[in-house]
């Protein structure tokens, strides 16, 4: 029991810093090293625009500066989205991969591709949409038989093998729909380009900064609906408003790095350990903690068996799994949550 | 002051209340008894608002509750429910949150807020948890911590419900002197209590619910003398003086 209280940072600004300066540290690395390296001077001089047309300068600023960037931002709105969603729902089990999000953006982006291809600007608004479909269809099941937590994650997993089902089914008719299409199912970041990135990016961020300025709420809402409205908080409109931005987050990322589910599971649960629940550190030490984790991953799939490389959907479930795991095993008879 | 006039609720295809006429006044200790299942609880989250009513009225100050926010409900009246969530934050910080009726966008907490949430947990007995986390407290603890949060509200009007449940005899004495403590100070106090020595020892006027009606209303006097608690429970309750009052018993 006393672990509990030991177990939480106290100082949680200290915690943050060393969670951006790891994410810091694994974009650079992402940005130096790779089948030529450059080391971090010249990245700096790259950067600033003072080495164009060199070789240098069209690796990192075509190749590796996108995919470091994208690391960055799918890892923080992935987990930052799974954090409001257990949050919400008062359900440890939920994520986005879970309860549909990944899977309805995932469809959302396959049926862009194969009916719209020469709009690819707009498929993170349609990611968006798809992510909203799925989430909001889940809820609402879930209310109809009683919003119990198993009934929400055994909908969640029923909506999501339907949408799976019909991306398959999308790629069999339209092959070229999906970009990479292993990549997309098992989320990896190989081949991204600034042109991707950005739209997703203008979906992701407006949807972090106002979900950062609603956790006064979200810590009300996860007392529970009833003791929410009793402390006068419009419970079922503000739940379906976080939905919507957690969906944003979710399916802007989805986007561009495919059914990258993982991420959005255990990042919240690890800094619901570290951090506690409180909403505010909890999704901005998920956010950091995110980026991180993905940069790593993501530095670790390029480098594990070069010069061939795996998605990092692939790193982050065979190195995220066990450490999921063992941390479920070391939490064991020590919670009385529920 | 809310008044309840012919009030019906409950679930589809299930009335719990039916025609339930009562005040609820401040300056008082209100009370509610009442069978399982007799609707005690039904009764505290409808007239708050937490659960739709099928017909009759509830007034909040004359005002009816379509009239007033969520906002408004919960700055007049504060609620501690049978069970809470357990969430992993400080005990302070859950105190906290009885404030959040009173903030404005973007709801941070501020210094009289946190002097509020402490002056409630020294009230609850509990100032001594401020920096523990939720989880690791005692099913008591836990239950003083949600009453400091109740505290915290600073409301007219307190529905509690089985505030009692998970403590030991003293504290639930505590909680009753803190419930006259809160009615001297000119607040209403409405408690759904099972302990009938407790509620008749401690109380104003009692209320007794039975299978969804009111079955009486009085001062505990009356509803002694009343027999309606016999009825109502299936029991003969019995008492005799002692130097500190009624002692209240069950015959066969």
């Amino acid at each position: 029991m006393r672990s509990w209280r030991t177990s939480c940072i106290r100082n949680k600004r200290r915690f943050f810093a060393v969670l951006a300066l790891l994410a810091v540290v694994f974009f650079l690395l992402n940005l130096c090293l790779g089948a030529v390296y450059v080391p971090p001077g010249e990245i700096i001089q790259v950067l600033l625009g003072r080495m164009a047309d060199t070789p240098q300068a069209r690796i990192v600023l075509l190749a590796r500066l996108p995919r470091a960037c994208g690391c960055l931002l799918a890892g923080a709105a992935l987990a930052a989205s799974g954090a409001v969603i257990q949050g919400v729902l008062h359900n440890p089990l939920a994520a986005p991969n879970i309860i549909g999000v990944n899977a309805g953006a995932g469809l959302a982006a396959a049926l862009w591709g194969a009916l719209l291809p020469e709009a690819a600007g707009l498929a993170p608004l349609a990611s968006f949409l798809g992510a909203l479909a799925g989430a909001f269809l889940v809820l609402f099941i879930a209310e109809r038989t009683g919003a119990s937590k198993m009934t929400l994650v055994l909908a969640g997993v029923a909506v999501s093998s339907m949408f799976s089902a019909a991306i398959d089914g999308v790629v069999t008719f339209v092959p070229d729909a999906l970009n990479g299409y292993s990549d997309f199912r098992v989320g990896g970041l190989a081949n991204l380009s600034m042109a991707r990135l950005l739209p997703a990016a203008w979906v992701i961020l407006p949807a972090l900064a106002v979900t950062l300025t609603l956790t006064g709420e979200l810590d009300i809402l996860t007392l529970g609906t009833e003791a929410a409205r009793s402390l006068g908080l419009p419970a079922k409109g503000l739940r379906l408003v976080l939905l919507a931005l957690a969906a944003a987050m979710a399916g802007g990322a989805v986007s561009f790095c495919g059914l990258l589910g993982f991420v959005g599971l255990i990042v919240p649960h690890i800094m619901r350990r570290l951090a506690g629940e409180e909403s505010l550190p909890l999704l901005v030490s998920s956010a950091l903690g995110g980026a991180a984790l993905l940069a790593a991953c993501d530095l670790l799939s390029r480098f594990l068996f070069a010069p061939y490389e795996l998605p990092v959907g692939i790193v982050l479930s065979l190195g995220g799994g066990p450490f999921f795991i063992w941390l479920l095993l070391r939490q064991r008879g020590g919670r009385t949550h529920d | 002051m809310i008044e309840l006039k012919h009030l019906e609720a409950g679930y589809p295809g299930r009335t719990v209340l039916e025609d339930v006429t009562l005040a609820l006044r401040p300056g008082k200790v209100l009370a509610l008894l009442g069978p399982n299942g007799c609707g005690k609880s039904t009764l505290l989250r409808t007239a708050l608002g937490l659960l739709p009513r099928t017909g009759g009225e509830i007034l909040f100050d004359g005002a009816p509750i379509e009239s007033l926010s969520p906002r408004q409900i919960a700055q007049r009246a504060a609620y501690l429910p049978q069970s809470r969530a357990v969430p992993n934050i400080t005990a302070l910080r859950m105190v906290l949150h009885g404030r959040f009726p009173y903030l404005t966008y973007p709801r941070r907490y501020g210094k009289e807020d946190y002097a509020m949430a402490r002056r409630a947990l020294e009230w609850a007995g509990a100032a001594e948890l401020e920096e523990e986390f939720l989880p690791a407290l005692s099913g008591g603890q836990r239950q003083r911590v949600y009453l400091a949060m109740a505290l915290a509200q600073d409301t007219e009007m307190i529905l509690m419900d089985e505030p009692t449940a998970f403590l030991d005899v003293r504290r639930q004495l505590e909680v009753m002197a803190t419930a006259r403590r809160l009615a001297s100070e000119g607040r209403g106090v409405v408690l759904v209590l099972h302990d009938l020595c407790l509620a008749l020892r401690g109380a104003d006027k009692a209320a007794v619910l039975s299978r969804g009606r009111l079955a009486a209303v009085g001062t505990p006097e009356e509803i002694y003398r009343s027999g309606v608690l016999d009825e109502a429970f299936g029991v003969t309750l019995r008492r005799f003086q002692t130097e500190s009052g009624w002692q209240y018993y069950f015959g066969g």
